[in-house]
């Protein structure tokens, strides 16, 4: 088994194009379409935890600060917020699967999640391996 | 999102936990340590849960004092408990004769110490009082075990130093009572039930009327509890919620215990709360909300304990009791920062038929939501509003 965090955004400035309709900010949308869009999030975890591959989810405050370390007994360092950060992470889930494949699969499926007019919204969701232990035994 | 109702109730494990606090007690009384005394009674609480169901004692309590005292022996004569308790021998008073109805409030005062964070304490509570397993308490803040354990060991070296004195500050423990339940359902462990349960004991013990108004607080909110949330854990405002789901019977108690409470004339902040409370339980539909009554009592909670969050909910009631301006006119007194400051200009500017104000300070205030639950909510509203103009 290998954990993976599939890592949901607000906003992106890097990685691949948005796909039209999925970059319409949830506002935007009915208030129909924001209880099916949640009614399958909860769905989709509720599914994963039945089969044993649910770890943890969270969501993230749009607004975050920067905070440095600033030298011995001075306080530290605050900046921002930055209204234009790159990528502003919005939620994170972390499954535990036993490939790969698998875990793509996973994401795919929550990438499904209906939008506007019902139709699944196509977000692209990023999926990160976490790093693992060595093995004792090669 | 993982919202649970009452747990099935378990005789036994009921037991253990309603002896857990009195059975401390009587080895804090009889001048143990507080830290190494709680330490025994878990322990002694784990023995019990392991012997029990194949038939309790006749007198459990006189079962779980006989072990804890042994394990306390056990613990004492452990190197480092020997000399933690040769350092604070000075401090320990002599033992007592107290009521056992003043334990309660002696080793609540002492789990909600000042010097203590209100999650340690609200955690050493649910341990030392609760009769919680580290365990539970865990899962109830959904952090490992490990890291819950260290938080209450560092609380009770904390609150050990301290003396062991008479009920010291009502008010720092209905503080944290308050926060517990406020904390709500998060795990397996209902937070909102086990402050229930804790200020109901308290309240059997005491006639403070301020722990009567917290009790009654807390049963007036927790009546609502399961028209709160939709099935998919979407929140449900208190003007749309279905009161036919409201728990009448919990609702009926709530006022008692509030009715005696106000009877004693000597109000406080938690029997205004809860008095605000019965007012929004009492109505049968939201339209007939007695709300110039209700803004009565948000002056009143004004002058007792002022702060901005009572200026932002006095401003809703302005806005009920004499229309949206006058409400938007009250809330410009009110400290921006505060939390929801942007969800009730946002109401307030719907009902003044103001849409596109209305609509910003709805997406406003969904950044600044501290739940996803609050979250989807406000988005919802904003998206209500431009589905409506369109």
């Amino acid at each position: 088994m290998a954990k993976y965090l599939l890592l949901k955004h607000y906003r992106r400035n890097s990685g691949p194009e948005w796909l039209p309709g999925t970059d319409v900010p949830m506002d935007r949308w009915t208030p129909e379409e924001i209880t099916e869009h949640i009614d399958y999030m909860r769905r989709f975890a509720e599914k994963l935890t039945e089969s044993g591959e649910f770890v943890g989810e969270g969501a993230l405050a749009p607004e975050g600060t920067f905070v440095r370390y600033d030298g011995e007994g001075r306080p530290p360092v605050t900046d921002g917020p930055f209204a234009e950060t790159k990528d502003l992470i919005a939620g994170w889930m972390i499954i535990d699967v036993d490939s790969q494949e698998r875990a793509y699969e996973a994401a795919a499926e929550l990438s499904a999640a209906p939008g506007p007019g019902g139709r699944p919204i196509h977000e692209w969701l990023e999926v990160r391996p976490f790093l693992g232990e060595d093995f004792t035994i090669e | 999102m993982d919202r649970r109702t009452d747990r099935a109730a378990d005789p036994a494990a009921d037991l253990v936990r309603t002896l857990a606090p009195q059975v401390l007690g009587v080895l804090v009384r009889r001048g143990a340590d507080f830290a190494t005394a709680e330490d025994a009674v878990q322990e002694a609480l784990v023995e019990a849960v392991r012997h029990w169901p194949d038939g309790a004692p006749d007198d459990p309590k006189a079962w779980l004092v006989r072990v804890a005292g042994r394990k306390l022996v056990d613990l004492q004569r452990s190197e480092a408990a020997r000399r933690r308790r040769e350092e604070r021998v000075a401090d320990e008073p002599p033992p007592g004769p107290t009521e056992q109805a003043d334990d309660t409030l002696l080793l609540l005062s002492r789990c909600c110490h000042p010097a203590l964070s209100p999650a340690s304490a609200i955690a050493l509570t649910l341990r030392a009082v609760g009769g919680l397993t580290t365990a539970q308490v865990a899962q109830a803040f959904l952090v490992p075990e490990a890291t819950m354990a260290q938080r209450i060991s560092r609380a009770k070296r904390t609150v050990s130093g301290q003396r062991f004195e008479t009920p010291g500050d009502v008010r720092a423990v209905l503080r944290v009572l308050y926060l517990m339940f406020n904390e709500g359902f998060t795990g397996e462990v209902s937070l909102a039930q086990e402050a229930i349960r804790l200020t109901r004991q308290l309240a059997a013990a005491h006639g403070d009327p301020e722990i009567a108004g917290l009790l009654a607080l807390m049963l007036l909110h927790h009546a609502r509890r399961d028209a709160r949330y939709t099935a998919s854990g979407e929140l449900v405002p208190l003007d749309e919620q279905d009161r036919t789901r409201w728990d009448t019977a919990m609702i009926a108690e709530g006022v008692d215990v509030l009715q005696a409470a106000l009877a004693r004339d000597h109000l406080g902040e938690y029997q205004a709360q809860a008095a605000i409370a019965a007012l929004h339980d009492d109505a049968p539909t939201a339209q007939e909300t007695d709300w110039p009554q209700i803004l009565e009592w948000y002056d009143e909670l004004a002058s007792l304990a002022p702060g901005p969050v009572v200026a932002l909910n006095r401003a809703v009631a302005v806005g009920q009791v004499d229309g949206p301006r006058a409400g938007l006119a009250a809330l410009a007194a009110v400290d921006r920062r505060v939390a929801r400051w942007d969800a009730v200009a946002a109401h307030l500017h719907e009902r003044a038929d103001d849409v596109e104000r209305a609509i910003g300070h709805y997406t406003a205030a969904a950044d600044h939501a501290t739940s996803a639950a609050e979250r989807t909510h406000l988005l919802r509203q904003a998206a209500r509003l431009r589905a409506q103009r369109r």
